[in-house]
């Protein structure tokens, strides 16, 4: 029996995790693939593309009209349903944890959907992790600004050395059981509030 | 003195005004004074509530008052038998229409009165106007297929003799996108709660044709979920909570309390919008559009008139239009299914220690009171209705066959 490609539809406003799943779908042999960020005229979309397996970002507003349409809509050809794979609630739990979900028509065997699921669930994780490493990162960044900035604000205003100005701010925030980050937030506040001792 | 929190308990909710008894239980204390540590978490759809309370991320929900109905149904891909203990109001929808269809209405007798009869008449004018001119059919949206938004839509409609699924086309829209899909003429009218029509009404592009508390006088709302599996293991937590819901019930009824309560609803964790755009469904003064006003009565209760008491007759008549637009067979099983969903047993035990006036029966004629009735119940000072159909109709739970099919004649009529 010759399978015929499956038609996916990645439905996903984040461009850059829509663009990581295209990919994962591509590695994986699929070559019928259409990304969508923005659901307005999706009806006519769906009606072009005729999807097989749709993955969607569980985060989207408009699931709620999305399911009634995949269920009910003149231009969908054989109902779509949600994915769910009953005999394995891990799997359901993964797919809402990882915030993807996927939408298959009717009839469509389970083996040839699990994989796309699985693919998607962990390449979804993946992004979650890099955006939260990035986020602690540009954290980490914005911090040591702002303790420059406290550092400069000392120097001028006690006479310190860039050294002695660090040590102050570090002592404090150990004495406070604070962040030196926070710490230096505080000062460079405090330093606009009252006045022309900002540096720059 | 300050209770240690004994229950853990997570609920899922979606930004609308009507989640406003949950989120004042956790944030102003009243589920800490029960003895619940409440986390509550805000949702982006409905499916994704329906999701985590199915596979146990939520306890219970802020939901759609047949959402449990569904899901116990089989209706939904992902589910896990819910019960309801609580509801969380009555009213607070409107029916909003496009200034084009509103210009079309007027010209068929429509009047800035909110009377839903005329408003349907004129309405019921204006499409078969635009099907003998070969005109698109006017689309609609509510915001759920199972929500009160749509049966409600669907009874109006029914009613003032048009046929919802042939004369009009009925979609669904997130709330907050209604008033820009309006606006945009992607959809000619809807059904939904406040402030999203008065945002259409604020923004000049929408007319208030009616509202759900002149077509169905205190009709339910939305609900509180509850997993069932949940509260069976946990029926301690389950009465400390309904307690706590109860007590913040009453609270967010008082007009003294309005002004707080729109300021914790605006908090961008909640609601997210000024407290001004609250007003409306707090006070039951709408602006309609075009320098129309009318203040409603019973536009929204939170607490008043039983307002918390879920009503297995309120379940059913959900029920019964499920069945009437296809949604579900009608079987002796799912009348079952349908009759076991709302559960006010778990309301009256859980309050009864608190002494509160407390109905006597689970189930009421719907349309019976014409007028605000004190009943005699446990308690003093309880006081029902109205609680009429626009159309005069009565709903006795106990007449569900003959309902069910003078449904199906009326609609064959139409």
């Amino acid at each position: 029996m010759v399978r015929t490609a499956l038609a996916v539809l990645v439905i996903d406003e984040n461009r850059i995790r829509a663009a990581i799943i295209e990919a994962g779908l591509r590695e994986a042999g699929h070559e019928r693939v259409t990304v969508i960020h923005d659901v307005t005229g999706i009806a006519r979309r769906i009606a072009e593309i005729e999807p097989d397996v749709i993955v969607i970002d569980l985060e989207n507003p408009n699931r709620d009209m999305l399911e009634n349409m995949f269920q009910l809509s003149r231009a969908v050809k054989r109902p779509i349903a949600m994915f769910v794979d009953r005999s394995d609630q891990a799997s359901i739990e993964a797919a809402v944890d990882a915030g993807v979900s996927a939408y298959v028509v009717d009839g469509l065997r389970q083996e040839r959907v699990k994989p796309i699921l699985d693919m998607a669930v962990s390449r979804f994780n993946a992004f979650s992790r890099m955006a939260r490493e990035l986020e602690e990162v540009r954290g980490e960044l914005e911090s040591r600004k702002v303790i420059d900035r406290a550092k400069g604000i000392l120097m001028k205003s006690r006479g310190l050395s860039e050294e002695a100005a660090y040590t102050l701010l570090r002592k404090t925030a150990m004495n406070q059981n604070r962040k030196i980050g926070d710490i230096a937030q505080s000062l460079v506040t405090a330093a606009g509030l009252l006045g022309p001792a900002e540096d720059e | 003195m300050s209770m240690i929190a004994a229950h853990q308990v997570t609920a899922g909710f979606m930004p609308l005004f009507d989640s406003a008894v949950l989120v004042a239980a956790g944030e102003l204390g009243f589920a800490a004074r029960e003895g619940i540590d409440l986390t509550l978490h805000r949702e982006t759809s409905w499916a994704n509530i329906r999701d985590r309370i199915a596979i146990g991320h939520f306890h219970l929900a802020h939901m759609l008052g047949p959402m449990p109905l569904a899901c116990n149904l089989g209706l939904t891909p992902l589910a896990s038998e819910t019960i309801v203990p609580f509801s969380l109001g009555l009213g607070g929808n409107c029916v909003t229409v496009s200034n084009a269809v509103w210009a079309g209405m007027v010209a068929h007798g429509a009047e800035a009165d909110l009377d839903p009869a005329r408003a349907g008449a004129s309405l019921g004018a204006l499409i078969r106007e635009r099907a003998a001119a070969g005109g698109d059919p006017l689309r609609f949206a509510v915001v759920h297929p199972h929500s009160g938004h749509n049966y409600e839509l669907r009874y109006w409609l029914a009613a003032c003799g048009i046929d919802p699924t042939r004369e009009i086309e009925i979609v669904i829209v997130p709330p907050p996108f209604m008033a820009d899909a309006l606006a945009t003429g992607r959809i000619d009218g809807y059904c939904v709660g406040e402030p999203w029509n008065s945002a259409a009404v604020a923004a000049g592009t929408g007319h208030i044709v009616t509202v759900k508390a002149r077509i169905w006088r205190n009709s339910p709302e939305k609900v509180i979920g509850v997993r069932k599996v949940w509260a069976d293991e946990n029926p301690e937590a389950l009465a400390a909570l309904l307690r706590a819901l109860h007590h913040s019930a009453r609270w967010c009824q008082d007009p003294a309390n309005h002004g707080e309560l729109a300021a914790v609803m605006a908090q961008a964790g909640f609601l997210g919008l000024p407290p001004a755009v609250q007003m409306p469904i707090l006070t039951g003064h709408l602006r309609l559009g075009g320098g129309g006003e009318r203040t409603i009565d019973d536009f929204f209760l939170p607490f008043d008139k039983a307002a918390n008491f879920p009503w297995k007759s309120h379940a059913l008549w959900f029920y019964t239009q499920m069945v009437r637009w296809g949604h579900v067979a009608h079987t002796p099983e799912n009348l079952a299914i349908a009759r076991d969903c709302y559960r006010p047993d778990l309301y009256r035990s859980a309050l009864k220690p608190l002494g509160v006036a407390l109905p006597g029966a689970n189930s009421k004629v719907e349309g019976a009171l014409k007028v605000a009735t004190a009943v005699g119940a446990t308690g003093a000072g309880l006081v029902l209705g109205p609680d009429g159909f626009f159309d005069g109709q009565i709903f006795d739970p106990d007449e569900i066959d003959a309902y069910i099919t003078g449904l199906k004649s009326a609609r064959a009529k139409a």
